[in-house]
């Protein structure tokens, strides 16, 4: 008789690993990444390949230098960092931007602090805001490639303004994404809807997130007055920029995101407010990155102050608040 | 209380839904050969271990006293066969993996039963504390796994008395399914325990809950209830939802009441729950003056060729039962209870307790990689107490033991399993709480 294995309970596993988590996300972007090789040809496919190419190689370096198993660059994550990051950046933007993201977002904001778990901000958009600093001219937002249209030739190197700049004709369109310039894989309000359906129905994403992002988006720039020559509509406002791709992909990443229900709400309403307050009253036109980024950083304080409430305890738990 | 027919009757909150695998579920309770010798563990229950009261070479009867409670936590030990007691010696206590005494004895086959056992009594006009007597004599614990001396249960302090009865049929471990067995073939049996029991603690109410993936179970009770007209007694069919039959969450799901935290007992919310094999147990005690010498058994796993339920001898060793049923050599894992809370055995020859409820085999078994926390909250989701696994699971890597208890409260922890189960990470979240208690009790916080 074989030797038996002593291991605590239970002994039943559930089927879902960190691999086939980031796996399913990485087929969750599919459609967007489809959508913005339609629009953008050439320069899309040249900016994923830096991406996910840097990613995996800063994976692979930081996992021997920090000496764990080099399989962990095979779970998805670093595909996923890569691909993301990609998806942000502005299309037609030079080959060493994409690389330079994506190796920092890897390297410094993953690594740096601890590896897949341990991150405090999302990668690709810490990546994405670290490349709009290092190369200002290279990563502007204020000249945007045009997308190529079903009768067009391919994307056209003439710029124009960011759509949150300049109104496009039809929330149709900027629904579709047809017309619409803006970072590679954030135009197709469609495809990253159906991508973040199905996460929601995979139970990888809680459903909150988004709905309370974009509602308190939604809500804000309805109520609220904006500078002039900025006044929106609010279905202009949701439609337009990265608020689809941050609210289901980067809004929900597991590592930067509270794990309680009502972390997830206060986290997402956080981020919509951020946004409109950025939007509305700032300087950039665009507030999905820095929302998120900022309310990354409070998520350790705010899992400290949403416990739930233990089963039979009838007071609150010492900083709970649930 | 009336539970109205349509409202879904499940715990609130967190839970699992592993794949149930109850292929055993149409094999009828067998009583088998009894082994030539039995390994009875004088601590077989929570409390102190009793102490043996018979000598070497003494003859013993079946369902002779050969082990003496230690004070009122703790519980009777009986003879389960006829014979000679052969020596005093360790035997793996396999909940624990620890050695602790025991009576082996050799079975005479002669099967005969002790004086004052196995007699009709007439329980009409019995007293609840006569009742309470007998069970305490019996050595009846509880057979869900917790082997909890039952008698302790059914005294509860007069100032939380009892006002609901629960029948636990709820079987929420996947693979086990010898209360579901007993269900069907001791319907009329189980339902005369629940008056017992009703009357012994004066309560109003009764129920018996058992999940809806055992739909004969509840055809046959609704057919019998319905026979007796019985108004006090509920059968409360329960969603499918691991852990269900959580002594904690099965209150919650049918009263709404929760256990208070910090060690309350059911009792403090007016409820008492009982395994549909322990009220059984019951029953035989007071009716029959039967002592607890054996119990239903679940055999199952891929590395056993002839899976089935067994009523099976307390103190049969596992070794036996395992050739008996004809075990696969690749054996990799062996379980004592179900997959979900069950104990890893490191060898066959352990003997079986009053607390095991099944006994499974597997040929595939591996620990698997652990990898960080990726912090997606399925375990906080999955917890039915609302605890936060995750930092337990954290703090305790960190050896933070204090604070996992002061901040996140470790000891409420049931080890049910759900955290472990859905973890995608692969992180041992019970073995590092089951590990952070025991560091707990050393440090004496």
């Amino acid at each position: 008789m074989s030797k038996l294995l002593i291991k605590s309970s239970p002994h039943l596993k559930d089927e879902d690993t960190i691999s086939t988590i980031m796996w399913s996300v990485a087929l969750a972007l599919t459609p967007a990444v489809v959508m913005s090789i339609y629009f953008f040809r050439l320069s899309a496919v040249s900016i994923y390949l830096n991406c996910i190419i840097a990613a995996l190689i800063s994976e692979l370096i930081c996992l021997k230098l920090r000496g764990k198993p080099l399989h962990h660059a095979s779970d998805g994550s670093a595909f996923v960092t890569g691909l993301l990051t990609a998806m942000i950046l502005p299309p037609g933007s030079a080959y060493y931007v994409g690389i330079v993201a994506a190796g920092f977002a890897i390297a410094i904001v993953k690594h740096c602090f601890g590896g897949l778990g341990h991150n405090i901000w999302n990668p690709a958009l810490a990546g994405r805001v670290f490349v709009q600093f290092a190369y200002p001219t290279e990563v502007n937002l204020s000249e945007w490639m045009v997308p190529s249209s079903l009768f067009g030739n391919g994307a056209d190197a003439v710029t124009q303004a960011s759509p949150l700049v300049e109104q496009v004709d039809s929330y149709l369109e900027l629904f579709l994404g047809i017309g619409v310039s803006g970072s590679l894989g954030e135009t197709c309000k469609l495809a990253l809807l159906i991508g973040g359906l199905y996460l929601i129905f995979r139970k990888i994403i809680d459903w909150r997130v988004p709905v309370y992002y974009i509602g308190t988006v939604f809500v804000l720039t309805y109520l609220l007055p904006a500078k002039s020559g900025l006044d929106f509509s609010p279905y202009y406002h949701v439609l337009s920029g990265g608020l689809f791709i941050g609210a289901f992909f980067m809004a929900t990443d597991m590592v930067t995101s509270p794990v309680t229900p009502l972390g997830r709400l206060i986290f997402a309403v956080g981020c919509g407010i951020l946004v409109v307050v950025i939007r509305l009253y700032g300087g950039y036109p665009e507030g999905v990155a820095y929302s998120i980024l900022l309310m990354n950083t409070a998520v350790p304080l705010i899992d400290r102050y949403c416990k739930p409430r233990i089963y039979g305890s009838k007071t609150k738990q010492a900083g709970s608040s649930l | 209380m009336a539970i109205k027919n349509n409202k879904k009757i499940t715990f609130p909150y967190g839970g699992v839904h592993p794949p149930e695998g109850k292929q055993t579920k149409d094999m009828p309770l067998e009583r088998s050969e009894p082994p030539a010798t039995v390994e009875v563990l004088m601590a077989q229950h929570i409390g102190a271990p009793a102490v043996p009261v018979v000598k070497r070479r003494q003859e013993v009867k079946k369902g002779e006293l050969i082990g003496e409670a230690q004070g009122f936590i703790s519980a009777n030990i009986h003879s389960p066969v006829s014979g000679k007691v052969k020596r005093m010696e360790n035997r793996i206590h396999n909940p624990t993996g620890k050695p602790a005494a025991a009576v082996i004895i050799d079975n005479d086959g002669e099967d005969q039963w002790a004086e004052g056992c196995n007699e009709e009594q007439n329980v009409s006009d019995m007293e609840p504390q006569s009742m309470i007597a007998l069970v305490r004599q019996a050595g009846i614990v509880g057979m869900g796994g917790a082997a909890f001396p039952a008698h302790v249960k059914l005294s509860p302090p007069e100032e939380t008395p009892v006002s609901d009865v629960i029948i636990n049929g709820a079987e929420c471990e996947p693979m086990l399914t010898c209360d579901h067995r007993l269900m069907l073939e001791k319907t009329q049996e189980i339902i005369q325990a629940t008056r017992l029991i009703m009357k012994i603690v004066r309560a109003g109410n009764g129920y018996i809950g058992i999940e809806k993936n055992k739909p004969d179970a509840i055809a046959a009770f609704r057919q019998e209830l319905e026979k007796n007209a019985d108004k006090n007694i509920q059968l409360l069919p329960l969603e499918v939802s691991y852990p269900q039959g959580a002594e904690q969450q099965l209150i919650t799901a049918i009263t709404g009441r929760e256990v208070p935290a910090g060690g309350g007992l059911p009792s403090h919310v007016g409820c008492l729950v009982h395994n549909v094999a322990t009220a059984l147990a019951i029953r035989e005690a007071i009716q029959y003056k039967i002592p607890l010498i054996e119990r239903p058994l679940t055999v199952a796993g891929t590395a056993i060729k002839k899976p089935g339920n067994f009523y099976e001898l307390i103190g049969t060793s596992i070794q036996h039962i395992l050739k008996r049923q004809e075990v696969e050599d690749d054996m990799k894992l062996l379980i004592s209870g179900g997959p979900m809370m069950g104990v890893a055995q490191g060898q066959t020859e352990v003997p079986l307790l009053k607390g095991n409820s099944g006994i499974l085999a597997m040929r595939a078994a591996e620990i698997g990689e652990q990898r960080a926390c990726i912090r997606c909250g399925r375990c906080v989701e999955a917890c039915p107490l609302r605890l936060m696994p995750n930092m337990i699971s954290v703090l305790c890597e960190n050896e933070r033991w204090q604070e996992a208890q002061e901040e996140y409260q470790v000891r409420e922890c049931k080890e049910c399993g759900c955290c472990a189960y859905i973890c995608p990470a692969n992180r041992k979240i019970v073995h590092m709480i089951k590990w952070c208690k025991a560091e707990l009790a050393a440090a004496g916080a």
